[in-house]
Protein backbone atom coordinates (compact mmCIF):
# COMPACT_ATOMS: atom_id res chain seq x y z
CA UNK A 1 0.00 0.00 0.00
CA UNK A 2 1.15 3.74 -0.90
CA UNK A 3 0.36 6.49 1.32
CA UNK A 4 1.11 9.88 1.07
CA UNK A 5 1.44 12.51 3.90
CA UNK A 6 0.78 16.10 2.40
CA UNK A 7 1.76 19.66 3.45
CA UNK A 8 2.02 22.95 1.78
CA UNK A 9 5.56 22.83 1.91
CA UNK A 10 7.02 19.26 2.52
CA UNK A 11 9.04 20.09 5.31
CA UNK A 12 6.84 20.06 8.51
CA UNK A 13 3.26 18.89 8.87
CA UNK A 14 4.29 16.14 5.92
CA UNK A 15 6.78 14.77 7.69
CA UNK A 16 5.05 14.90 11.26
CA UNK A 17 1.97 12.95 9.84
CA UNK A 18 4.45 10.63 8.26
CA UNK A 19 6.26 9.32 11.40
CA UNK A 20 3.08 9.36 12.74
CA UNK A 21 1.18 7.15 10.55
CA UNK A 22 4.00 5.06 10.48
CA UNK A 23 4.01 4.55 13.80
CA UNK A 24 -0.11 3.67 13.78
CA UNK A 25 0.45 1.41 10.60
CA UNK A 26 3.43 -0.51 12.97
CA UNK A 27 0.67 -0.81 15.89
CA UNK A 28 -2.26 -2.10 13.57
CA UNK A 29 0.34 -4.35 11.73
CA UNK A 30 -0.06 -3.08 8.17
CA UNK A 31 2.53 -2.81 5.35
CA UNK A 32 2.60 0.22 3.60
CA UNK A 33 5.10 2.57 2.66
CA UNK A 34 4.37 6.34 3.48
CA UNK A 35 6.08 9.51 1.93
CA UNK A 36 6.00 13.14 2.86
CA UNK A 37 5.60 15.72 0.04
CA UNK A 38 4.16 18.98 -0.48
CA UNK A 39 1.25 20.12 -2.97
CA UNK A 40 3.46 19.85 -5.83
CA UNK A 41 4.90 16.39 -5.32
CA UNK A 42 1.45 15.44 -4.05
CA UNK A 43 0.11 15.86 -7.53
CA UNK A 44 2.65 13.50 -8.97
CA UNK A 45 2.45 10.93 -6.44
CA UNK A 46 -1.14 11.47 -5.59
CA UNK A 47 -2.42 9.29 -8.05
CA UNK A 48 -0.66 6.25 -7.72
CA UNK A 49 -1.46 6.38 -3.86
CA UNK A 50 -4.05 4.56 -2.34
CA UNK A 51 -4.51 6.80 0.72
CA UNK A 52 -3.60 10.49 1.12
CA UNK A 53 -3.03 12.08 4.50
CA UNK A 54 -3.13 15.79 4.94
CA UNK A 55 -4.92 18.52 6.84
CA UNK A 56 -8.51 20.10 6.45
CA UNK A 57 -7.37 23.38 4.75
CA UNK A 58 -5.20 21.35 2.30
CA UNK A 59 -8.10 19.07 1.36
CA UNK A 60 -9.74 20.86 -1.21
CA UNK A 61 -6.42 21.09 -3.43
CA UNK A 62 -6.16 16.88 -3.69
CA UNK A 63 -9.77 16.25 -4.37
CA UNK A 64 -9.25 15.25 -7.75
CA UNK A 65 -7.11 12.27 -6.41
CA UNK A 66 -8.30 8.95 -6.97
CA UNK A 67 -6.98 7.61 -3.36
CA UNK A 68 -8.91 8.12 -0.01
CA UNK A 69 -8.42 11.34 1.22
CA UNK A 70 -7.73 11.85 5.23
CA UNK A 71 -7.55 14.58 6.61
CA UNK A 72 -5.96 14.70 10.68
CA UNK A 73 -6.75 17.98 13.19
CA UNK A 74 -4.56 16.69 15.14
CA UNK A 75 -1.25 15.39 13.89
CA UNK A 76 -0.02 14.20 16.96
CA UNK A 77 -3.04 12.54 18.01
CA UNK A 78 -2.06 8.79 17.57
CA UNK A 79 -5.53 8.18 18.79
CA UNK A 80 -7.27 10.13 15.96
CA UNK A 81 -4.71 9.21 13.15
CA UNK A 82 -5.33 5.40 13.92
CA UNK A 83 -9.34 6.00 13.37
CA UNK A 84 -9.41 7.40 10.36
CA UNK A 85 -6.93 4.95 8.90
CA UNK A 86 -8.84 2.16 10.15
CA UNK A 87 -11.89 3.47 8.52
CA UNK A 88 -10.56 3.83 5.52
CA UNK A 89 -9.09 0.76 5.13
CA UNK A 90 -12.48 -1.42 6.38
CA UNK B 1 17.45 12.85 20.94
CA UNK B 2 16.49 16.02 23.41
CA UNK B 3 20.01 17.54 22.50
CA UNK B 4 18.90 18.19 19.18
CA UNK B 5 16.17 19.97 20.00
CA UNK B 6 18.56 22.55 22.10
CA UNK B 7 21.13 22.46 19.64
CA UNK B 8 18.58 23.63 17.08
CA UNK B 9 17.27 26.25 19.14
CA UNK B 10 20.34 28.41 18.62
CA UNK B 11 21.11 31.70 20.70
CA UNK B 12 18.89 33.90 20.17
CA UNK B 13 15.96 31.74 19.01
CA UNK B 14 13.65 31.31 22.16
CA UNK B 15 10.89 34.28 23.09
CA UNK B 16 9.07 33.70 26.26
CA UNK B 17 5.61 35.01 26.88
CA UNK B 18 6.02 37.27 23.91
CA UNK B 19 3.18 39.75 22.84
CA UNK B 20 1.72 39.39 19.84
CA UNK B 21 -2.14 40.48 18.33
CA UNK B 22 -2.50 38.85 15.47
CA UNK B 23 -1.30 35.94 13.50
CA UNK B 24 0.99 37.95 11.00
CA UNK B 25 2.83 38.99 13.87
CA UNK B 26 2.64 35.76 16.01
CA UNK B 27 4.46 34.33 12.48
CA UNK B 28 7.25 37.35 11.79
CA UNK B 29 8.23 36.42 16.50
CA UNK B 30 9.17 32.91 15.18
CA UNK B 31 10.73 34.57 12.16
CA UNK B 32 12.75 37.20 13.40
CA UNK B 33 14.02 34.55 16.16
CA UNK B 34 15.39 32.24 13.36
CA UNK B 35 16.70 35.32 11.46
CA UNK B 36 18.42 36.35 14.89
CA UNK B 37 19.96 32.84 15.69
CA UNK B 38 21.31 33.45 12.17
CA UNK B 39 19.74 30.34 10.59
CA UNK B 40 17.61 32.16 7.83
CA UNK B 41 17.29 35.28 6.60
CA UNK B 42 14.33 38.25 6.53
CA UNK B 43 13.15 36.68 3.20
CA UNK B 44 12.51 33.24 4.69
CA UNK B 45 10.29 35.36 7.52
CA UNK B 46 8.04 36.96 4.52
CA UNK B 47 8.02 33.21 2.78
CA UNK B 48 6.56 32.00 6.08
CA UNK B 49 3.81 34.87 6.01
CA UNK B 50 3.19 34.47 2.47
CA UNK B 51 2.98 30.26 2.93
CA UNK B 52 0.19 30.98 5.59
CA UNK B 53 -1.68 33.46 3.34
CA UNK B 54 -1.69 31.54 0.71
CA UNK B 55 -2.35 27.61 2.07
CA UNK B 56 -4.23 29.31 5.37
CA UNK B 57 -4.10 27.90 9.02
CA UNK B 58 -3.09 24.41 8.25
CA UNK B 59 0.16 25.06 10.24
CA UNK B 60 -1.31 24.77 13.44
CA UNK B 61 -0.80 21.29 13.67
CA UNK B 62 -2.37 20.73 17.22
CA UNK B 63 -4.33 22.28 19.58
CA UNK B 64 -2.48 25.75 20.60
CA UNK B 65 0.98 24.71 18.54
CA UNK B 66 1.42 26.36 15.09
CA UNK B 67 4.63 25.18 13.55
CA UNK B 68 5.46 28.24 11.17
CA UNK B 69 7.82 26.90 8.31
CA UNK B 70 8.33 27.88 4.42
CA UNK B 71 9.61 25.58 1.76
CA UNK B 72 13.66 25.22 1.92
CA UNK B 73 15.21 27.84 0.01
CA UNK B 74 18.43 29.99 -0.31
CA UNK B 75 16.51 31.83 2.71
CA UNK B 76 17.88 29.13 4.75
CA UNK B 77 21.51 29.61 6.22
CA UNK B 78 21.36 26.32 8.50
CA UNK B 79 18.48 23.92 9.69
CA UNK B 80 16.94 25.10 13.00
CA UNK B 81 13.86 25.91 14.96
CA UNK B 82 12.79 28.64 16.64
CA UNK B 83 10.34 28.64 19.65
CA UNK B 84 8.13 31.41 20.93
CA UNK B 85 5.34 31.51 23.37
CA UNK B 86 2.95 33.61 23.43
CA UNK B 87 1.44 35.73 26.54
CA UNK B 88 -1.92 35.70 25.38
CA UNK B 89 -3.15 33.08 22.80
CA UNK B 90 -4.00 33.88 19.37
CA UNK B 91 -6.49 32.98 17.10
CA UNK B 92 -5.13 31.71 13.40
CA UNK B 93 -8.32 31.00 12.00
CA UNK B 94 -8.23 27.24 12.44
CA UNK B 95 -11.36 25.58 13.11
CA UNK B 96 -9.89 22.26 15.52
CA UNK B 97 -6.94 23.85 17.19
CA UNK B 98 -7.04 27.35 17.71
CA UNK B 99 -6.22 29.43 19.67
CA UNK B 100 -2.38 29.43 19.31
CA UNK B 101 -0.45 29.84 22.38
CA UNK B 102 3.05 28.00 21.49
CA UNK B 103 4.59 28.72 17.83
CA UNK B 104 7.56 26.98 16.81
CA UNK B 105 9.58 27.89 14.25
CA UNK B 106 11.13 25.55 11.35
CA UNK B 107 13.44 26.63 8.56
CA UNK B 108 15.36 23.16 6.43
CA UNK B 109 18.26 23.65 3.97
CA UNK B 110 16.55 20.82 2.20
CA UNK B 111 13.34 18.03 2.09
CA UNK B 112 15.26 15.34 3.82
CA UNK B 113 18.20 16.66 6.66
CA UNK B 114 15.79 17.30 9.29
CA UNK B 115 14.18 14.18 10.08
CA UNK B 116 15.59 13.10 13.84
CA UNK B 117 15.13 17.13 14.45
CA UNK B 118 11.15 16.00 13.78
CA UNK B 119 11.14 13.05 15.16
CA UNK B 120 12.48 15.05 18.45
CA UNK B 121 9.88 17.95 17.77
CA UNK B 122 7.00 15.11 17.15
CA UNK B 123 8.29 13.23 20.97
CA UNK B 124 7.95 17.03 22.76
CA UNK B 125 5.14 18.49 21.16
CA UNK B 126 2.93 15.26 22.33
CA UNK B 127 4.12 15.43 25.45
CA UNK B 128 0.74 17.28 26.46
CA UNK B 129 2.50 17.76 30.38
CA UNK B 130 5.54 19.12 28.96
CA UNK B 131 4.10 21.66 26.61
CA UNK B 132 1.99 23.27 29.26
CA UNK B 133 5.10 23.34 31.31
CA UNK B 134 7.39 25.26 28.30
CA UNK B 135 3.96 27.44 28.22
CA UNK B 136 4.56 28.55 32.05
CA UNK B 137 8.06 28.71 31.43
CA UNK B 138 9.06 32.43 32.48
CA UNK B 139 12.56 32.41 31.10
CA UNK B 140 14.86 30.79 28.05
CA UNK B 141 16.77 29.11 30.92
CA UNK B 142 13.84 27.61 31.92
CA UNK B 143 12.48 26.21 28.09
CA UNK B 144 16.44 24.60 28.22
CA UNK B 145 15.76 22.78 31.38
CA UNK B 146 12.70 21.41 30.10
CA UNK B 147 13.82 20.63 26.65
CA UNK B 148 17.12 19.05 28.01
Amino acid sequence: MKIIAVCGMGIGTSVLLKMNAEKVLGMLGIQATVQAADIAKAKVEGPTADIILTTPELVYQLEKMPGKIIAIDHVFDLVEIREKLTAALS
Amino acid sequence: MADLLNQALAEGSILVRAQASNWKQALELAGSALERSHRTTNEYTKAMVAAFEELGPYMVIAPGIALAHARPSEAVLSTGLSLVTLSESIPFGNTANDPVTLVIGLCAVDHDSHIELMAALSELLMDVMKVNMLLQAENVEQVRTLLR
